[in-house]
C-alpha cells in the first residue's frame, strides 16, 4: 500500500525547479568558496552552500513525507489557511527583535563607555550600528511585515496562501539573507550606504526573494473570494512593490568579481546621494510605514471590533500618503552640496507629508470610535493605539525638522536619532507587538494570552525606556547643535568638537538606560508568547473579546 | 460622489492597482533624480579634482568597511559656524568620484571633509590606535589592528578598472601602474614618486604609518585622510561663478 501511494505521487514543477536551483547553487558556492579573494568571502560562499544543501534536504524530505495529493485550498467550503510560514515569520520577527534591541544596548554603551569596543575589529561601533539597524528594520520589522502580510491577505481574501513551496521559500530566504548581511557587517563586508549596507551578492539574492513574495502576494490576491481588495492589503502591496524598486535603484553596483565580495555604486558623489537618500527616506516610508499601516488597518480594527473610522480618508491617506513620501529624500541633505532646487523640493514635500500622515492617524485612532473603554481593559488595544500616537508625533516632528532653519540645528545631531526612535520604537516596534499579541493565540488556536498583566508590564516598562530614551536625545541633540554654533562675545567659536563631545556623556548613559527597559519589555513580551503557545489554557484572565457572547461583527469590506 | 465609487474598478482589478501604485512612486523619485545627470549646473567646474591614488583608493575602502559614515560625516554645510571651525563648504565637485558617496548623516566626531593635512601622520597614527592617547576625552574605538594589517593590494588594478568602466578617468596607464604606484606612495624610496605625482597631481608620498617594512592598512587610510579636501586651491575658487 505505502509503495503504491509512492509511486502515486508526483514531484510538482516547484519541487523539482527548485531542487535543480538549490543544487546549481550549492555547487556554484563551492567554486565560489574556493576561488574567493577573501576569506571572509569565503565564509559567505560556505553559508550559501550550507544554506542551498540544507535546502535541498528539506524539500527531498518533505516530499517524501507528504502526501501524494498537496493540501487543498478548501476544506469543506472554507479556507484551509496555510499558517506554517506566518508562524516562523512570528516567531524569527521576535527572536530577531530581541536580539536588535540587544545590539542597540551594546552600541548605545560603547557610545557612553567607548572602552566597550574591546580593540575588536568586529565589534567596534562603526561595524556593529549596522547590525543593529538592519537586525530591527530587516529582521524584526521585516519578518513582522512578512507574518502580518501573508496572515491578513489569506483572512481578506478567504483564501490559501498562493504556492506550496514559494512562501516558504520567501520566508526562510529572506532569513538566511539576514544572516549574511549581519555576519556581513561583523567582518567588514559592506556598502557603507546607510540601510543599504548589503553587498551585491546579498542584494542579489534579495531581489530573488523579493520577487517571489510580490507574486505569492499578488497571486493570493487573485484567489480572493471578496470582489473589493481590503484597504490593508493596498498597503502591503504599495510596501513590496515600492521597496523592490528602491532596492533595485539604490544597489545598482558592479562587483570586482564573482570572487570578490567588493562591488562600486554606478552613482557617485552628488548623485549617489540623492538615489540613497530617495532609497533611505522610503525605507522609512513604506518599510517602516506603509507595510506597518497595513497592520494597523488590519489589527486595530479586529482587535476593537470596530469597523474602519473612514472609507474615504482611507482612500486619500493611502494615495496621497505613496504619492508624497517618494518626494521627501532631499531633505536628509539640507545646506549640502545637492542643488538648492533639490533641497527645496524636498522640504516643501516633507511638510506636504504632514497631512496623509495624520490623516492616517486619525482614522486608526477613530476606529476605536465606541470602543474607548477597550484601552482601559486591553493592553493590547492599548499598545497599539499608543503606537498610532507615536506615529503621530514623528509624522508631526519629521516635516518640522524638513524646514531647512530647523535642519540647520538638527541635523548631523542626536536629535535625529531621537526622532527616528520615537518612530521605530513607539509606532514600529509597538504595533508590531500589538500585531504580534493578537497572532499569537489566533494563530496557535489558544483562547487568549497567557497573562494580559505581564503586556502591561510589557506596556509600562518599554513605554518608559522609549520616554527615557528619545527625551535624552531631544535634549543632547538640541544641546550638541547649540553647542556647535555657540560664538562668545569676541566672535570665536566657543566650543571646541570635543567639548560637545564630552557635554553628551550623562544623555548618552540615560539613553542606554531607556535601551536596557525596552529589551526588558520585549523580553516580557517573548516569556509570555512562549507560555501562550506552550501553555493548555490561559492562566489567569480572559481576553476580554472572549467574554463578550454577542455576535462578532464582520470586518466590513473598503467600499 | 462618483468619483469615489471610480476608486471601486481600482478596489476589485490587482494589476490596475499595481500600475497605480508604480505610476504614483514613480514620479516624485524621477523629477528629483534625473535633472541631477542633465543639469550642467549639479556639479560645479572647478580646477584640482582628480581620481583617488591607488593608496587613498585602497584607504578610502578600508574607511568604508569599518563604517566610519555612522560616526564622521564628510559634507561641510555652507553655515557660518561649520565654515569656521571645518574650512570652506563642500562642493558637489570635491566628491565626484565617490563611490559610494560618504557625506554621513551623523557627526558623533567632527566632520572629515577637510581633515587632510590639519594634524600629522604620528598625530593620526597614535589617533588611530588609541584615540584617548591624544585626545582623552574622546569616544571614537580604537583600531589598532589596520596598523598590524598588511593593505591588500593584489586587485587594486581590478578596482580601478571598474571604477574607470563607470566613468572615472583613470587611464590605461594608471591601471597598469596601480600596485607600483600603490606601493611607491607609502615608500617613495623605493619607487618613482614623481612619476605617481605626474599621474595623480599633489599625491602625498611618504611612510605615513612610520613602518618602513610593509605598507599596511594605516598606511592606506591615513594616505586617505591626508588628501581629503586637499584637491581645491579655494584661494583661486570663485564661488560666484558657480551660483546655482
Amino acid at each position: 500500500m505505502a509503495q503504491a501511494a509512492i509511486l502515486q505521487k508526483r514531484m510538482t514543477f516547484g519541487e523539482f525547479g527548485l531542487l535543480i536551483t538549490f543544487g546549481l547553487l550549492a555547487f556554484a558556492s563551492i567554486i565560489v568558496f574556493a576561488k574567493a579573494w577573501t576569506p571572509e568571502y569565503a565564509f559567505h560562499a560556505l553559508l550559501f552552500a550550507a544554506g542551498s544543501i540544507a535546502a535541498i534536504f528539506a524539500i527531498g524530505n518533505r516530499y517524501l513525507d507528504r502526501p501524494a495529493e498537496l493540501p487543498p485550498e478548501t476544506i469543506d467550503g472554507k479556507p484551509n489557511y496555510n499558517m506554517g510560514p506566518v508562524k516562523f515569520a512570528t516567531v524569527a520577527s521576535v527572536v530577531w527583535g530581541i536580539a536588535g534591541f540587544a545590539v542597540g544596548l551594546i552600541i548605545a554603551l560603547e557610545l557612553a563607555y567607548p572602552w566597550l569596543n574591546l580593540d575588536l575589529p568586529w565589534i567596534s561601533f562603526g561595524r556593529l550600528r549596522p547590525l543593529h539597524t538592519s537586525a530591527v528594520i530587516f529582521a524584526f520589522g521585516g519578518n513582522a511585515l512578512i507574518a502580518t502580510s501573508f496572515y491578513v491577505v489569506q483572512r481578506t481574501c478567504r483564501a490559501r496562501l498562493a504556492g506550496d513551496l514559494a512562501p516558504w521559500f520567501v520566508v526562510l530566504g529572506y532569513n538566511f539573507f539576514i544572516v549574511v548581511a549581519g555576519t556581513g557587517y561583523l567582518l567588514g563586508i559592506t556598502q557603507s550606504k546607510e540601510y543599504a549596507e548589503p553587498e551585491w551578492y546579498s542584494d542579489l539574492f534579495l531581489t530573488v526573494v523579493w520577487v517571489v513574495y510580490f507574486l505569492v502576494y499578488l497571486a493570493t490576491i487573485w484567489r480572493r473570494k471578496e470582489p473589493h481588495i481590503f484597504v490593508a492589503n493596498w498597503f502591503y502591496l504599495a510596501f513590496i512593490l515600492t521597496i523592490a524598486v528602491l532596492h533595485l535603484g539604490n544597489n545598482a553596483t558592479i562587483p570586482l568579481s564573482l570572487f570578490s565580495p567588493k562591488s562600486y555604486i554606478v552613482w557617485a558623489g552628488v548623485q549617489d546621494a540623492m538615489v540613497q537618500w530617495w532609497y533611505g527616506h522610503n525605507a522609512v516610508g513604506f518599510f517602516l510605514t506603509a507595510g506597518f499601516l497595513g497592520m494597523m488597518y488590519y489589527f486595530i480594527p479586529k482587535r476593537a471590533d470596530r469597523p474602519i473610522y473612514s472609507y474615504r480618508l482611507s482612500i486619500i491617506h493611502f494615495w496621497a500618503l505613496i504619492f508624497i513620501y517618494i518626494w521627501a529624500g532631499p531633505h536628509h541633505l539640507h545646506y549640502t552640496a545637492l542643488p538648492d532646487w533639490a533641497q527645496t523640493l524636498g522640504m516643501t514635500f516633507s511638510i506636504m507629508l504632514w497631512m496623509p500622515s495624520w490623516g492616517g492617524m486619525i482614522n486608526g485612532l477613530m476606529t476605536l470610535s465606541g470602543a474607548w473603554d477597550k484601552l482601559r481593559t486591553d493592553p493590547v488595544i492599548r499598545m497599539m493605539v499608543v503606537a498610532v500616537a507615536f506615529y503621530g508625533m514623528s509624522t508631526f516632528e519629521g516635516p518640522m525638522m524638513s524646514v531647512k532653519a530647523v535642519n540647520s540645528l538638527s541635523h548631523y545631531t542626536d536629535w535625529t536619532i531621537g526622532h527616528v526612535h520615537s518612530g521605530a520604537l513607539g509606532w514600529v516596534a509597538y504595533i508590531t507587538f500589538g500585531a504580534t499579541y493578537c497572532l499569537v493565540p489566533w494563530l496557535w488556536n489558544k483562547p487568549g494570552l497567557y497573562s494580559l498583566r505581564l503586556v502591561n508590564w510589557h506596556f509600562w516598562i518599554s513605554t518608559l525606556g522609549i520616554v527615557l530614551y528619545i527625551s535624552a536625545m531631544w535634549v543632547s541633540g538640541i544641546l550638541q547643535g547649540l553647542m556647535w554654533r555657540a560664538y562668545t562675545a569676541l566672535g570665536f567659536l566657543e566650543y571646541s568638537f570635543i567639548e560637545t563631545v564630552e557635554a553628551m556623556h550623562p544623555f548618552y548613559v540615560i539613553r542606554a538606560l531607556g535601551g536596557l527597559l525596552f529589551l526588558t519589555g520585549a523580553l516580557i513580551m517573548a516569556w509570555n508568547l512562549w507560555k501562550t503557545v506552550t501553555a493548555a489554557e490561559p492562566q489567569s484572565d480572559v481576553e476580554p473579546r472572549e467574554r463578550v457572547d454577542a455576535p462578532r461583527p464582520v470586518l466590513v469590506p473598503a467600499e | 460622489m462618483s468619483l469615489w465609487n471610480k476608486h471601486a474598478i481600482l478596489e476589485k482589478n490587482s494589476i490596475l492597482l499595481v500600475i497605480g501604485i508604480l505610476i504614483v512612486v514613480s514620479i516624485g523619485g524621477l523629477v528629483e533624480v534625473a535633472p541631477l545627470y542633465y543639469l550642467k549646473s549639479t556639479i560645479e567646474a572647478v580646477d584640482g579634482v582628480r581620481p583617488y591614488t591607488p593608496l587613498e583608493l585602497a584607504g578610502r575602502n578600508i574607511y568604508v568597511r569599518e563604517g566610519c559614515y555612522t560616526c564622521h560625516s564628510q559634507m561641510v554645510r555652507p553655515l557660518r559656524d561649520e565654515v569656521e571651525r571645518y574650512g570652506h563648504y563642500s562642493l558637489a565637485a570635491e566628491s565626484m568620484y565617490d563611490r559610494p558617496f560618504q557625506w554621513g548623516s551623523k557627526r558623533t566626531g567632527p566632520d572629515l571633509a577637510r581633515v587632510g593635512g590639519k594634524y600629522s601622520d604620528e598625530w593620526h597614527r597614535e589617533h588611530l590606535i588609541d584615540p584617548r592617547s591624544v585626545v582623552p576625552a574622546s569616544i571614537m574605538p580604537g583600531y589598532p589592528w589596520l596598523a598590524r594589517t598588511p593593505v591588500d593590494a593584489r586587485n587594486i588594478a581590478t578596482d580601478m578598472k571598474v571604477q574607470a568602466a563607470l566613468g572615472v578617468p583613470y587611464s590605461a596607464e594608471m591601471v597598469e601602474n596601480a600596485r607600483a604606484d600603490l606601493l611607491t606612495q607609502a615608500n617613495p624610496d623605493d619607487g618613482d614618486p614623481d612619476a605617481l605625482q605626474q599621474r595623480y597631481p599633489k599625491a602625498l608620498a611618504r611612510d605615513f604609518d612610520g613602518n618602513p617594512r610593509a605598507v599596511t592598512e594605516a598606511d592606506a587610510l591615513i594616505a586617505y585622510l591626508q588628501m581629503l579636501g586637499t584637491q581645491v586651491d579655494f584661494s583661486l575658487y570663485d564661488d560666484k561663478a558657480n551660483l546655482r
